[in-house]
């Protein structure tokens, strides 16, 4: 078969600029054909190369004593947990293709992800995610839209991960109109592993077979990386080609298989096929092991007649790997793949030439430098917008508001409401690790094989960041780093994903490059790690660009089963208090800015983002961990969205089994100013806890030891209401009316 | 007390099972490959959750054909005690060792819940653990787990005290506001004519340690052991001699 002419228009409908096709001229000393050209177009995209953002990612702490493969290194990070186990986690992104097809789109993206975890070597133990969609309230197309749109990727998630039977365990969920039509998904595993089980990507051992494993290839998902890297536009349903289909049971026996191949010693290198399928995991171990990779299409199983070398190369078909087989060891893997029933191909040889080259039969298709292409991308430095500098907000500017209709309806405010319409669809119990159910501040996993108790949270605050990226940045990890520890755990490191608009604007490059610096600092403060991740640019839909979401993926551990702390209410009778300031007399908005009342009930994103005191922030972390260890506080909730009464009503509706509450709580609030502004301002580093009454004694004691800010506030109560006062005024509200908003609210906007 | 523990190639609550059973006293379990054609050696099989060939089609629909499933008609017929969780439920009722069908939930979601379940009976070897009456807080996970059966067959089940457990509240009303998955009649899970063959949606092994939220699933498993040293161990003494 013959290739079609290289054109200019041809070269532009690649995404390949003249300046890059005459990058790959020099590279391959001649023009590619038409094969090559889709090659590098997919390796060269920023889903594959990082092209637009490499520069920003170097910025990234990357090291630390518990690292033990490196952020950029393989397909996913490893950390070392203790007693010679480890963890290998990430998180990615499936924002394009969920958008084309919700259901699809999200689960495949659940497919990948496990696939980067069980790729390392470790057995996939949970998943989790964070999800972003425009509003779904109202009867508008784009709010119906909208629906469709999250429902799909619900029940796109929970197909893939409960067939599979890795538990869904967390995530967070917000609504915001900036992302209609763009909605962002990012999907996040983890896996534990011995460290000498720690696998590798690279091809090593010149002579050694190349195996292709796992499903048939076709022509589904078409050089999806390159339409990841692309805007959406109206006419980006025709690309629905692009949007692979997932299997969760071919996947389920892959991953069953694959952990018996490596378990079985025979493997000497191994990489999934995900984004630029074949092409990227060949070329990829061939850079990283120095060799070459030599295979033949026409060995590939394929799943439909006629595939071009093209086609083949450029599949995004799911649940494939490349396994790199000690030489001897063929029948290894011959036996392994027949017990599970999959396909299996040898389709090539590990070369000493460095090339990655392609036969068809006796044709050479392609024949490319294999580290040129998988690491001598273009790297852009975008053009930067001037910083703008944020504006306070000023409380005079808000009307004062009753708190008495403020707390319901931000209760029932779809991003703050209980998600539990989200996560009972998700299987969050097999494996038997979910030991603190989906709602609370953090997923807490009890990992058995390796005896150890994991925390984790996914966080950002996308307001806080489109009103200062870089206090945004770095309250994203703080937020993390403080559900963890109001979780009982001590963080061990950070996964990243990067939604950002067009980089090529120059006020979408300024976010990213402010997003990132607030990350990185944060992230070195915190003592967390960066492991990798994963960058979404062009993240636009024909309305403008997403609010910037640094996603926050961060993984802890709970030394002791009795530190694993909850956020709801546990005795009638405990006092309550607050560690942290009633109102910040710092911060330059009142903590109003960026607020969910402003957005709620006044339908504005203005002003700065609280302020963010980093050395304060850790105090309040390491204060907890002493409370609980000591046994001191029967639950702990940090305030965020919603401020200090939202803190407090859910944890009045967490006190019972299942996320549904029977505690009241009756506080009273000592401060000077607007009951309003009291209530809802979202000042940081403020937590929630409840206190026996027998132990406050010691309770203070230790906060007064630690110097840190502290205010009593009130009792739990058995009462079924949660009642506030304030000054002279006092509000109340009966639980179950708080439950109907708070608990119902996304189940009746879906229904 | 030796159980088999199948394993499909879709099963995933499998190791969940083992744990679970490992943690009663004087109990081994195995896992026994879907490819296999023998249970010889075992007094009881568990058929767990999961989606035994990816269930794609009917859940079930596929792995009553397996090699293993003769194995387990066999056992049966034998009468050792067959208990199929979810998977394992639609998989019994597929091969009609048990009557009825499980289809799509009534709000056609997947549900992760913890739910309460009454106890119809106690007279059987699956709930004899247990007291009549008593309500157990044991957690479901299921797209397809609304049973459904022809009204006769219904009529029979019900007539005959098939029902073991039933969908309720936290105080043990049965009633539409406590079906969480549309099963007529509440049924949670049914035996038998004979009585030694028991399906049910609910997760007994999810619900065997304090740590996950209930213990309750531990009185079927519980329930099994006793039944089995009251009966079984004679019986299988016998064969096995």
């Amino acid at each position: 078969m013959s290739n079609p002419e290289i054109t200019p228009e041809v070269i532009a409908k690649h995404g390949i600029t003249p300046e890059e096709f005459e990058r790959i001229q020099k590279i391959l000393g001649r023009d590619p054909n038409f094969t090559e050209l889709g090659v590098f177009s997919v390796m060269w995209s920023e889903h594959c190369s990082y092209k637009n953002s490499k520069p920003e990612l170097r910025k990234f702490p990357t090291t630390g004593e518990r690292v033990l493969v490196k952020a950029g290194e393989e397909n996913a990070g490893v950390i070392d947990i203790g007693d010679g186990w480890a963890i290998a986690f990430k998180i990615e992104s499936h924002n394009h293709p969920s958008a084309v097809e919700p259901f699809q789109g999200a689960a495949t993206g659940v497919g990948g992800i496990i696939r980067d975890i069980f790729t390392m070597g470790a057995r996939p133990v949970f998943s989790m995610n964070s999800l972003r969609f425009g509003s779904i309230e109202g009867d508008s197309d784009a709010a119906k839209t909208n629906r469709r749109l999250f429902a799909g990727v619900v029940a796109g998630i929970s197909h893939y991960g409960n067939c599979i039977g890795i538990p869904t365990i967390g995530g967070e969920v917000y609504f915001d109109d900036s992302y209609a039509g763009n909605p962002l998904v990012n999907v996040m595993c983890l896996g534990v592993l011995r460290h000498e089980q720690i696998a590798r990507g690279a091809a090593s051992g010149i002579g050694n077979p190349v195996f292709y494993v796992g499903a048939e290839t076709g022509r589904d998902g078409l050089a999806g990386a390159a339409f990841a890297s692309r805007e959406l536009t109206e006419e980006s349903k025709e690309d629905r080609p692009a949007v692979q289909v997932g299997d969760p049971f071919r996947e389920k026996l892959l991953l069953e298989a694959c952990l018996e191949l490596l378990a079985s010693g025979c493997v000497a290198g191994i990489q999934d096929m995900g984004a630029a399928g074949l092409t990227c995991s060949t070329c990829e171990t061939a850079s990283r092991g120095g060799t070459g990779v030599e295979i033949d299409v026409n060995l590939v199983p394929k799943r439909e007649v006629g595939m071009t070398p093209y086609e083949i190369l450029l599949s995004e078909s799911q649940e494939r790997m490349l396994v790199i087989v000690h030489k001897g060891q063929e029948a290894t893997v011959r036996e392994i793949f027949e017990k599970w029933d999959l396909p299996y191909a040898e389709v090539g040889t590990v070369k000493d030439d460095g090339k990655m080259r392609v036969m068809e039969g006796d044709r050479v298709a392609v024949e490319i430098p294999a580290s040129k292409l998988a690491d001598d991308a273009p790297i852009y430095n975008r053009e930067v917008a001037p910083k703008k500098v944020a504006v306070p907000l000023s409380v005079d500017s808000v009307p004062e508001g009753d708190a008495g209709e403020i707390l319901p309806a931000l209760l029932a405010d779809p991003s703050i409401a209980s998600k539990r319409w989200v996560w009972r669809q998700y299987d969050h119990m097999v494996r038997l690790g979910a030991t603190v159910l989906p709602g609370s501040d953090a997923a807490v996993f009890i990992v058995r094989e390796a005896g150890k108790i994991l925390a984790a949270t996914t966080d950002c605050n996308a307001i806080y960041c489109l009103l200062d990226p870089r206090e945004g940045g770095k309250i994203a990890v703080a937020e993390a780093a403080r559900n963890l520890a109001c979780s009982g755990a001590v963080p061990l490191a950070v996964t990243d994903n990067l939604n950002f608009g067009n980089p090529h604007k120059p006020e979408n490059f300024l976010q990213l490059r402010e997003a990132v610096e607030g990350l990185a600092e944060a992230c070195r403060f915190f003592g967390t790690p960066v492991t990798g991740g994963n960058v979404s640019l062009y993240n636009e839909s024909p309305a403008g660009a997403i609010d910037p979401t640094p996603t926050v993926g961060m993984v802890g551990i709970i030394e002791r089963p009795e530190c694993v702390m909850t956020q709801g209410f546990r005795g009638a009778g405990d006092a309550i208090y607050l560690l942290g300031e009633v109102l910040d007399g710092a911060c330059a908005s009142s903590g109003l800015g960026g607020s969910h009342y402003l957005k709620r009930v006044y339908g504005k994103k203005e002003g700065t983002p609280p302020r963010l005191d980093m050395g304060t922030e850790k105090r309040l972390h390491d204060l907890l961990r002493e409370l609980i260890g000591g046994g001191f506080v029967k639950s702990a909730h940090d305030c965020a969205e919603g401020g200090l009464a939202v803190a407090l009503a859910e944890s009045c509706l967490s006190s019972g089994k299942d996320g549904c509450g029977h505690l009241g709580a009756s506080v009273k609030i000592e401060g000077a100013g607007r009951a309003d502004v009291l209530l809802f301002n979202e000042a940081q580093s403020r937590v929630v806890v409840s206190v026996e009454s027998g132990k406050e004694k010691e309770f203070l004691a230790a906060v007064s030891r630690a110097g840190y800010p502290v205010s009593r506030l009130g009792e739990v109560a058995p009462t079924g209401r949660l009642s506030i006062s304030v000054g002279e005024k006092e509000w109340q509200w009966s639980l179950a009316d708080l439950e109907f908003a708070w608990g119902g609210a996304i189940g009746r906007l879906m229904a | 007390m030796r159980f088999a523990v199948i394993r499909f190639p879709g099963s995933n609550c499998d190791q969940d099972c083992v744990l679970a059973l490992e943690s009663f006293e004087g109990v081994e379990a195995s896992y026994v490959w879907h490819k296999d054609e023998s249970l010889e050696g075992f007094d009881a099989v568990v058929l767990p959750g999961g989606f035994s060939y990816g269930d794609y089609l009917r859940c079930g629909a596929i792995a009553r054909f397996s090699p293993i499933m003769k194995a387990v008609r066999g056992a049966a017929a034998d009468g050792k005690l067959v208990i199929g969780i979810c998977n394992g439920f639609q998989i019994l009722c597929e091969s009609r060792l048990l009557p009825g069908a499980l289809i799509r939930n009534r709000d056609l979601h997947f549900l992760c819940r913890h739910v309460f379940m009454r106890v119809e009976s106690a007279e059987s070897s699956f709930t004899g653990a247990g007291e009549k009456g008593a309500v157990w807080n044991i957690p479901i996970a299921h797209g397809e787990g609304a049973y459904c059966a022809a009204p006769e067959v219904l009529e029979e089940i019900e007539k005959r005290g098939q029902v073991l457990l039933r969908y309720c509240g936290a105080g043990g009303e049965v009633g539409e506001e406590t079906n969480p998955n549309g099963s007529v009649g509440n049924i949670a899970g049914i035996r038998n004519l004979e009585g030694n063959v028991f399906g049910l949606m609910p997760h007994p092994e999810r619900a065997c340690e304090a740590g996950l939220g209930s213990t309750d699933g531990r009185f079927i498993f519980q329930s099994m052991i006793q039944a089995f040293r009251k009966t079984g161990a004679t019986k299988t003494g016998e064969e096995a001699a």
